[in-house]
Order: C-alpha cells, then sequence, then structure tokens
C-alpha cells in the first residue's frame, strides 16, 4: 500500500511536469496536442546523447555523485535537453502549427499533432533502435533508502522528486513574480484583451512553447534516470498527461500539478487491485470519473 | 493469373472494408466535425462483438454463442455504436479537445483489455474459427475470395447509399448547419449536442461493421489488429480522399491502402536485410508526412467536398413570393 502510494507520487511527479506544459499549450492554442508527449521523448533522448558526449569529452565530469547514479555529465546533459527540446517544440510549431493555425480549424491541428507525433516517434526509432536504454549501468546496484526494509526507495527516486518540486516552484515564481508570466497569464486569460494590453500574442506562445518543451525534456529525462529510456515513452505517457490536464481542468497549471500525482497516485493504487498489463486503460478511467464527476476539472472554467 | 485475380480481389477486399471504416468517419468528421480519436476501437467493438457472439464453444473461453452470421454482425454494430454513445454523452457537451482525448482514450483502454482479459478475448493469442458466412455453400477458397469481395461491396454501397440519404436529408442538412457555425444552428431550435451524438453513434456503428466484416473474413482477430496505426490509416485516407465527400473517402481509402501495400511490398523486397526491423517505422512516417503534408498544402483533400447551390423548392417558393 505504502509502496504503491511511494510508487505513484514518483510518477505523479513526472506526470505532473508533463500537463503543466500541455495545459498550457492547450488553453492558449485551443487544440488538444496529441504531438506534446514526444517532447519528453525527444528531451530524453538528447539528454542521452549529450550525456555521452560530456563524459567522452570531459571523463572528469563521469562522477555520479553518490549515493545518485546521476552523474555530472547527465545533469549538464540535462540543462542542455530542456533548451533543446524547447527550441525544437518552437521549431515545430513553426513547421506545422503555427501554419496550420493560420488558415484552418483548431480540429486540423489535432489531425495535425498526430501525424507529428507519429514522425518524431518513429525517427526516433530509426535513430536510436527500439530496444531499451539506460543513461547509467549503475542503476540495479543503486542502493536503498528506507526504514522498512519492505519498502523501497532509491536515492534517484528521492532526487527526481525534489527536482521536480523545485521546477514547478520555479515556473510558479515565473508566472506570479515577473510580467512576463503576467503577460503569459493574461493571454491564457484572454487573448485579444491581452493584445489589447500590448502584450505580443507570437512572443507569447513561443515563450510557452520553449517553457512546456523544456519541462517536458525533464520529465523524460528524470523518467528515463529512475526507469528507462524507449522510443514508446511518448505514447506511454500522452494518456497520463492528457488526465492530469483534464482532472485539474484545462488552463490551469495549479490543477495540472495536482492532477498529476492524482494520476499517478490513483494508477499506483489501483495496480494493487488489477493485473499490471491494465495500467495502459487506467487514465481513461480517470477522465471518465472526471467527466461524470466534474467535468471542469478541479481548477477549471465552466466547460464551453 | 488466378494468383494475381485471388490477390487482387484480397487486396479490393481489404481496401472495401478500410472504404467502409472512411466512410464512417467522414459522417463523423466531414459531415460533422467531430474528431475521432479511437476509430480503432469502434472497429475492435464490431469485430470482438461479433467473434464471441458467432463463433463456436471452446473450453475456458467466454462466448461461443454460435449465432447465426447476421445476428452475431448485428451484435458487433451494436456494441460499437453503445461505446460511441457511453463516450458521446460524457463528451459532446463539452469542449471538442475532450471528445478527442476521450476517443483516443477509449482505444487506449480496448486495447490493453483485449490483451489481458483471457477469459473473454482470449489474451494476446487472440480469438479464431468463425465460420465465415457461405462457406459451405462455395467451397473452394478462390471462388470464396470472390464471393466475399461482393458481399464488402454491397455493404459499401449500402453505407454509402445510406450516408449519401442521411446527409442529404434535413438531418444532415442541420449537422453542417452546427459544423459551420453552432450558435446559429441553435438559434434555429436545432439541438447541437443531441445531433453530435447522433452521428458519433452512426458513424461508429459503421466502423463496429467494418470490424465485423473484417472477422469474418480473416475468422480471427486479436489485440495486434487493435494497434493505433489503423486510426492513422483512416485519417489519412480521408484527409488525402476530401473530408465531406464520400467518392473523395472511398478513392482515399483505395488509394492509402495502395500506397501502404506498396510501400510495405518495397520495403520487405528492396530494403537491405539491416533495415528490414525499422521498415514499419517507415512505413508510419510516411502515414505521418501525409497527413500533415496534405493538411499543410491540400486541406481539403484530392475531391473537396461540394456544396449544394440548388436552391431547395422552399427558397424557389420564397423568391418567387419576393418578386411578385
Amino acid at each position: 500500500m505504502i509502496q504503491a502510494i511511494l510508487d505513484g507520487v514518483l510518477t505523479g511527479a513526472i506526470i505532473s511536469l508533463g500537463a503543466i506544459g500541455l495545459t498550457l499549450i492547450m488553453h492558449m492554442l485551443r487544440f488538444a496536442n496529441f504531438s506534446y508527449a514526444e517532447l519528453l521523448a525527444i528531451g530524453a533522448y538528447a539528454a542521452l546523447v549529450f550525456d555521452g558526449l560530456f563524459s567522452a569529452l570531459i571523463p572528469v565530469l563521469d562522477q555520479a555523485f553518490a549515493p545518485l547514479t546521476l552523474t555530472g555529465a547527465l545533469a549538464l546533459a540535462m540543462v542542455i535537453a530542456m533548451v533543446v527540446t524547447g527550441l525544437s517544440a518552437v521549431i515545430i510549431d513553426r513547421l506545422v502549427f503555427r501554419r496550420i493555425r493560420l488558415k484552418a480549424d483548431p480540429l486540423s491541428m489535432v489531425f495535425a499533432s498526430f501525424g507529428v507525433a507519429l514522425i518524431i516517434r518513429n525517427v526516433i526509432v530509426l535513430i536510436f533502435g527500439h530496444h531499451a536504454q539506460l543513461y547509467s549501468q549503475e542503476i540495479a546496484r543503486a542502493h536503498v533508502l528506507s526504514f522498512d526494509p519492505l519498502i523501497l526507495i532509491k536515492p534517484d527516486q528521492v532526487f527526481v522528486l525534489c527536482l521536480a518540486l523545485v521546477l514547478m516552484f520555479a515556473l510558479h515564481l515565473l508566472l506570479t513574480r515577473t510580467t512576463f508570466g503576467f503577460a503569459i497569464r493574461a493571454v491564457a486569460e484572454n487573448p485579444s484583451l491581452a493584445q489589447v494590453a500590448g502584450v505580443r500574442l507570437s512572443a507569447v506562445i513561443v515563450a510557452v512553447w520553449i517553457i512546456a518543451g523544456s519541462l517536458s525534456a525533464a520529465a523524460g529525462t528524470l523518467y528515463a534516470l529512475t526507469n528507462q529510456l524507449n522510443p514508446l515513452i511518448g505514447h506511454v505517457f500522452l494518456l497520463p498527461v492528457f488526465a492530469a490536464t483534464i482532472v485539474g481542468g484545462i488552463g490551469s497549471v495549479y490543477g495540472a500539478v495536482l492532477g498529476g500525482f492524482i494520476v499517478g497516485i490513483a494508477s499506483g493504487l489501483a495496480l494493487m487491485l488489477l493485473p499490471p498489463g491494465y495500467a495502459p486503460a487506467m487514465p481513461f478511467l480517470i477522465i471518465l470519473a472526471v467527466l461524470i464527476l466534474r467535468p471542469q476539472g478541479l481548477f477549471g472554467e465552466e466547460p464551453r | 493469373m488466378i494468383g494475381l485475380i485471388s490477390y487482387l480481389s484480397f487486396f479490393l477486399t481489404m481496401a472495401g472494408i478500410m472504404a467502409i471504416i472512411t466512410l464512417g468517419l467522414n459522417l463523423q468528421w466531414g459531415y460533422t466535425g467531430l474528431f475521432n480519436g479511437g476509430i480503432v476501437a469502434f472497429f475492435g467493438a464490431g469485430a470482438y462483438g461479433t467473434m464471441i457472439l458467432g463463433s463456436g464453444a471452446e473450453p475456458d473461453q467466454f462466448g461461443g454463442f454460435d449465432l447465426p452470421w447476421l445476428v452475431a454482425v448485428a451484435g458487433g454494430i451494436l456494441f460499437a455504436a453503445a461505446l460511441a454513445w457511453v463516450v458521446g454523452v460524457l463528451t459532446l457537451r463539452l469542449k471538442h479537445d475532450y471528445l478527442a482525448i476521450s476517443t483516443f482514450g477509449v482505444a487506449v483502454a480496448l486495447e490493453s483489455l483485449v490483451r489481458n482479459s483471457q477469459w473473454l478475448t482470449g489474451g494476446a493469442r487472440g480469438l479464431r474459427g468463425f465460420p465465415r458466412p457461405f462457406e459451405e455453400l462455395v467451397g473452394d477458397t478462390f471462388t470464396y475470395g470472390l464471393v466475399f469481395l461482393a458481399i464488402v461491396l454491397v455493404v459499401l454501397a449500402l453505407v454509402w447509399w445510406g450516408i449519401e440519404r442521411l446527409v442529404h436529408s434535413p438531418f444532415g442538412r442541420a449537422l453542417r448547419a452546427i459544423r459551420e457555425d453552432e450558435t446559429a444552428a441553435r438559434a434555429l431550435g436545432k439541438n447541437p449536442a443531441r445531433l453530435r451524438l447522433w452521428s458519433l453513434v452512426i458513424g461508429s456503428a459503421i466502423m463496429g461493421a467494418g470490424g465485423a466484416l473484417y472477422v469474418s473474413y480473416t475468422a480471427f482477430i486479436s489485440p495486434q489488429d487493435l494497434l493505433p496505426v489503423l486510426t492513422f490509416q483512416v485519417w489519412a485516407m480521408l484527409i488525402v480522399g476530401g473530408a465531406g465527400n464520400n467518392r473523395g473517402a472511398v478513392l482515399g481509402a483505395v488509394l492509402i491502402w495502395g500506397v501502404w501495400t506498396l510501400s510495405g511490398f518495397a520495403l520487405t523486397r528492396l530494403a537491405p536485410d539491416s533495415m528490414q526491423l525499422d521498415a514499419g517505422s517507415i512505413q508510419y512516417i510516411l502515414i505521418g508526412t501525409l497527413i500533415v503534408g496534405m493538411l499543410l498544402w491540400r486541406p481539403e483533400g484530392l475531391l473537396p467536398e461540394r456544396i449544394s447551390q440548388k436552391p431547395t423548392k422552399m427558397a424557389d417558393k420564397a423568391v418567387l413570393e419576393v418578386k411578385q
């Protein structure tokens, strides 16, 4: 029970990181972006590439910070992966979504986002192969922190949770304490009014893609650090991340954070009752429950 | 020669089944503007429903009702329609994002259900042993292939005729009205949520019919038939062919199924051994590029929707009265 909750909290933190960007994008661009979760994959694989590069070029960095398996090279690689993924998100928007946004309805963007997801996922397969990869081979030997021998907590997991919370807090400060954050929130509330007030819509959209991309990259890397990395990571996270935004209410950043933890913990608990094969169906059941009980989500505005 | 004809009839049978599914999507997306992200779920519901109702009894296996073919098919279609109704009732009053996410979710959930419920669906090894319709009457497999192709074409014609009748009826005009301007349609006393629900349910029932025909043909279904790629293929068919135009939907289905089959064939024949593992990925990239490319450069498809400019009798009368 406690183990299931702890695992759920960890997965939840990663889902939350992913959901924050999605909820902002969905609210601002008014479309369900099914290619969004592929940003997690881009981030995680970018981190893999730069991790390899740094540890080869600067061997000093290839030292793990005991008791973590995280190395200096990987920490640096993750920061760069966040930048790379943020830029990729902007480029994808430029190449595809912005053009469609300018001439067609939002649902065409949903179709296009599926097409983009297919392309990204399979290009990753072509480059990196189908097999699972790890950042560090030492994961298996990482020792266990806990007071109770039956409950397994790895130091990496504690680190992942803390880092996720730090990133969320940083975003909170950005949104509530800076003019730039006000601009983002203003556009999310009412794009036309924000433009009248002198906010440049295109600049805010670019900024939101960068935020969404870098948080997703962090989520993807942190997931790969505590589990493993394979090209299906985007497909696996797509539904949980959507479930988190719906639980929290589309457009609410705090809702997405809470929704991520709810989805993570609920899935963890449900797997105590159901065989693990049913795990992919859990987020859908959560979505159904929310649509029946409270369609606007926890913090969402009235639908429609 | 016989080999070629029997391959061609196999190809056309599959293309015909895909065309039926694409017509179902055309009702939902082309005429109503509903986004269905889980076509494969409704296809799968029809396929598994038909299989469970129509196959003979097996030990340790739920089902085996051994019902007559038409009854089993009707049951499968009903099952697909019921699934669509549940999703529609919950989401159609909300923003369109919710329908997109929920239909996508229902496909993921159904795939994981059939993969894991050994007692109900045979799990990963699937269900087999379906009495194919009229097989005993025909005898040899070559003629049977042609007979089944005829069955598929008859169903395709029926679905085409039904949808044409539907979209040219007042109901169809109301569907297009809510697609174009929901507020105006509401002001005219139309109930958008109810019209959308009907369109979703009928379209999904047609997809279920596609699934029912598919199991009737293969006499086998497994979770491998329920992969998301089917959804993407059908979208590509409709987008390439032209949403809102049944001719386009069928043309797109045959074209894309041809491209899919040929590319698969070319990759297994021509690509070096080292690339064989990646052949599937290359095909996925092809489908993804087709969808994105069409949306960017020719969003109306090869055969765009034609809105009839011919005034109705009532409008004629009104014009005459104004002139007088």
